[in-house]
């Protein structure tokens, strides 16, 4: 009955995506964690789901994962519907934020627990475990207890366990939450070797917006349950579709204006000049937003004289390779500019109070109209 | 001069000394006299032993004392098979209870502990409701329900389970049925605190990892449930071996468990020699579970330092 019900609603197209989710939604009571959602994932694509807290990133991959059953919508897995599929039969596996290591076994029992749930034989899954440790550095340490391993360790022996089983969709939900800065930014680039070594496809939950960048084929931004926008990072970062995502990913200033020419805005800051586009009709309300790195800042009015404004510098964060300058306008409005720090005693550099002139060529924002 | 941190190291010891005080006051002292009487010999006398110690005899005095202990009530205890099977149907009780406990309890433990959140403590209230009641008082309780003409008869026989009523009281299943109930929350309570520590995520690691949710439970819960296993089991077991009220109130008269035998040799028999024996024998026996369940602390303890 239940096969029937699946097959009716398989996919013949063999290009289909290898997840679909088609208008999803989940409801906790009165709450609606995830709204009519709709995406598609890529066969072995490394797929992230980011967004603050709360915006329902962590339910759709449990509801990937079988521990939540949608309240509305599909969810296929290779053209199959797998809505009615207990969490044991499907063939994805995931890792879990806490790793949620069995702490009775010992790191050879955890990874070969999935092996040992189907008919393989001791061989098999030795074999299996001994290639997975391998796998994930960390041979010769089948033998040890969890609570004999560091938080990296853990970490390994998680990634091991749910890999084994050859899944068809790899789940992380918050993988390196847990770890130091600086071990997790290892590690990103060690599940980016990973996945393209595997080729499997990996869907990672993420809030760390710099981990999704980095680590991530494609990025679905997410806010309040839906989608905010669904691209690779390059593009997410350098054309973001709504004010509410260029303000998440990464800095930003927003300028708003109205479009008066050809290529030419009104502002509280003067006459600015951006690319003409179809977005920037005459007469409508548009932002410009301004990554802090597209700006430039010197202490004398640029000869162009093209995108310049003055302003004194209000705040400076350092951040070692580069600082973060946020400049006040005659308009009182702040404006966020990157500097490198190229010089080491820092002669080039400002500081609080000096009148600066900013600008930047009319390609270095992008027109927002919402 | 003392520095105030002479001081600091002074008190840190008082405070260390403090139990092992307790100990000596509460239990090393008793169990010295104990041990004194179980090695002297009845006598008409007031106390019924000798040889009786007088410390105004000094040094030769002792010596002359401990020259007319004797290991004879030992003897008795280990020769006679009247006190060797009263200890063996202890255990066997003891264990049969445990069992009976652990199977009821678990499923008890196991509800609590997946019971919303909100619940759970009135659920642990419920628990412990009954100590608020005398333990003498709950056991006459059973025999009201026990007896003859009792609410449990009467029940059965309306239910038509039973034609006539049946004894259950003077029994061993009375028995049992006493210690099962006077024992479950001892049973209850460390499994459920085990069970309610569990982390649920496991159960989701090992659903996603190919185990249906019945295999997961004998796979993850039960082994990870396992020390509070442990603990309840002995903190049922050990009490149960020693119990005298509920055998000697709803049990029958043909076979005794040691609490009885020793209550009939010390206020029967006033035989104080033997029935201290009896006494140093229990410990020495209760001794290898409790030494047990110390090292399973222990490891438990290493293990959640480490």
């Amino acid at each position: 009955m239940a096969d029937g019900e699946a097959s009716q609603h398989r996919v013949e197209n063999k290009k289909s995506p290898l997840v679909r989710f088609e208008a999803v939604t989940k409801r906790f009571g009165s709450f609606t964690a995830v709204e009519a959602l709709s995406l598609d994932i890529e066969h072995g694509e490394f797929f992230a789901l980011l967004g603050p807290s709360g915006c329902g990133k962590t339910t759709l991959l449990r509801m990937l994962a079988g521990f939540e059953t949608p309240s509305g919508g599909r969810i296929y897995l290779d053209g199959e519907d797998i809505v009615a599929v207990q969490p044991h039969r499907r063939p994805v596996n995931m890792m879990f934020q806490s790793y949620a290591l069995f702490p009775h076994l010992t790191v050879e029992g955890n990874i070969g627990f999935g092996l040992r749930q189907e008919k393989a034989t001791r061989a098999e899954i030795a074999g299996r475990v001994t290639e997975m440790l391998a796998l994930v550095r960390l041979q010769g340490y089948g033998g040890r207890r969890i609570d004999q391993l560091s938080g990296g360790q853990r970490q390994r022996v998680a990634l091991a366990r749910s890999l084994i089983k050859r899944p068809r969709v790899l789940l992380l939900d918050e993988p390196l939450a847990a770890l130091d800065k600086k071990l997790r930014t290892e590690t990103q680039f060690e599940l980016m070797e990973l996945q393209r070594k595997l080729g499997t496809t990996f869907v990672i939950v993420t809030h760390d917006q710099e981990e999704a960048m980095i680590v991530a084929d494609r990025i679905a931004v997410m806010d309040q349950g839906r989608l905010m926008q669904v691209a690779p990072p390059a593009e997410i970062y350098e054309r973001p579709n709504s004010r509410w995502v260029a303000d998440f990913i990464g800095e930003v200033t927003t300028i708003e204006g109205r479009v008066s020419g050809s290529g030419i805005i009104d502002s509280a800051i003067g006459q600015l000049r951006i690319v003409d586009s179809d977005a920037a009709k005459l007469g409508a309300t548009i932002w410009l937003a301004l990554r802090p790195e597209k700006i430039a800042m010197g202490s004398e009015r640029p000869i162009s004289g093209l995108n310049a404004v003055s302003g004194t510098v209000s705040e400076i964060g350092y951040r070692g390779d580069m600082s973060i300058y946020k400049v006040r306008l005659a308009d009182r409005s702040l404006v966020k500019v990157a500097r490198a720090n190229v010089s080491a005693r820092g002669k080039d550099s400002f500081g609080p109070g000096d009148l600066v002139w900013l600008s930047w060529p009319p390609d270095a924002g992008v027109i927002l109209t919402g | 001069m003392r520095t105030s941190a002479d001081n600091r190291n002074w008190s840190a010891r008082a405070i260390l000394l403090l139990p092992y005080l307790w100990l000596v006051i509460f239990f090393l002292a008793p169990f010295v006299i104990v041990l004194k009487i179980s090695l002297s010999q009845t006598a008409l006398a007031q106390p019924p032993y000798l040889p009786a110690f007088d410390a105004s005899a000094g040094w030769v005095g002792l010596m002359e004392f401990a020259k007319q202990l004797s290991a004879d009530s030992f003897r008795l205890v280990l020769s006679d098979s009247i006190y060797l099977w009263s200890y063996l149907r202890s255990l066997q009780i003891a264990a049969i209870s445990t069992f009976a406990l652990l199977v009821i309890g678990y499923p008890i433990a196991y509800g609590m502990a997946r019971a919303p959140r909100a619940w759970q403590p009135p659920l642990v209230m419920a628990i412990v409701l009954p100590f608020w009641t005398s333990f003498l008082i709950r056991i006459y309780a059973w025999i009201n329900i026990l007896q003859r003409d009792g609410i449990l008869n009467d029940l059965l026989m309306r239910l038509h389970a039973i034609d006539g009523p049946a004894a259950w009281l003077s029994s061993d299943t009375a028995i049992y049925i006493g210690m099962v109930y006077s024992y479950l929350p001892f049973m209850v309570l460390p499994l459920y605190a085990v069970l309610e520590r569990m982390d649920e995520s496991l159960l989701e690691a090992a659903a996603d990892l190919g185990c249906p949710r019945w295999k997961a439970f004998w796979l993850v819960t039960v082994p990870l449930s396992l020390p509070g296993v442990a603990a309840g089991a002995l903190l049922c077991f050990i009490p149960i071996v020693g119990e005298f009220v509920i055998p000697d109130l709803l049990g029958g008269s043909e076979s005794l468990m040691i609490g009885q035998t020793l209550w009939t040799e010390f206020f029967s028999n006033r035989d104080w020699p033997v029935a201290s024996a009896i006494a140093v024998a229990l410990l020495g026996l209760l001794l290898v579970p409790i030494l047990f369940y110390e090292r399973l602390q222990q490891r438990s303890l290493e293990g959640s330092r480490s």
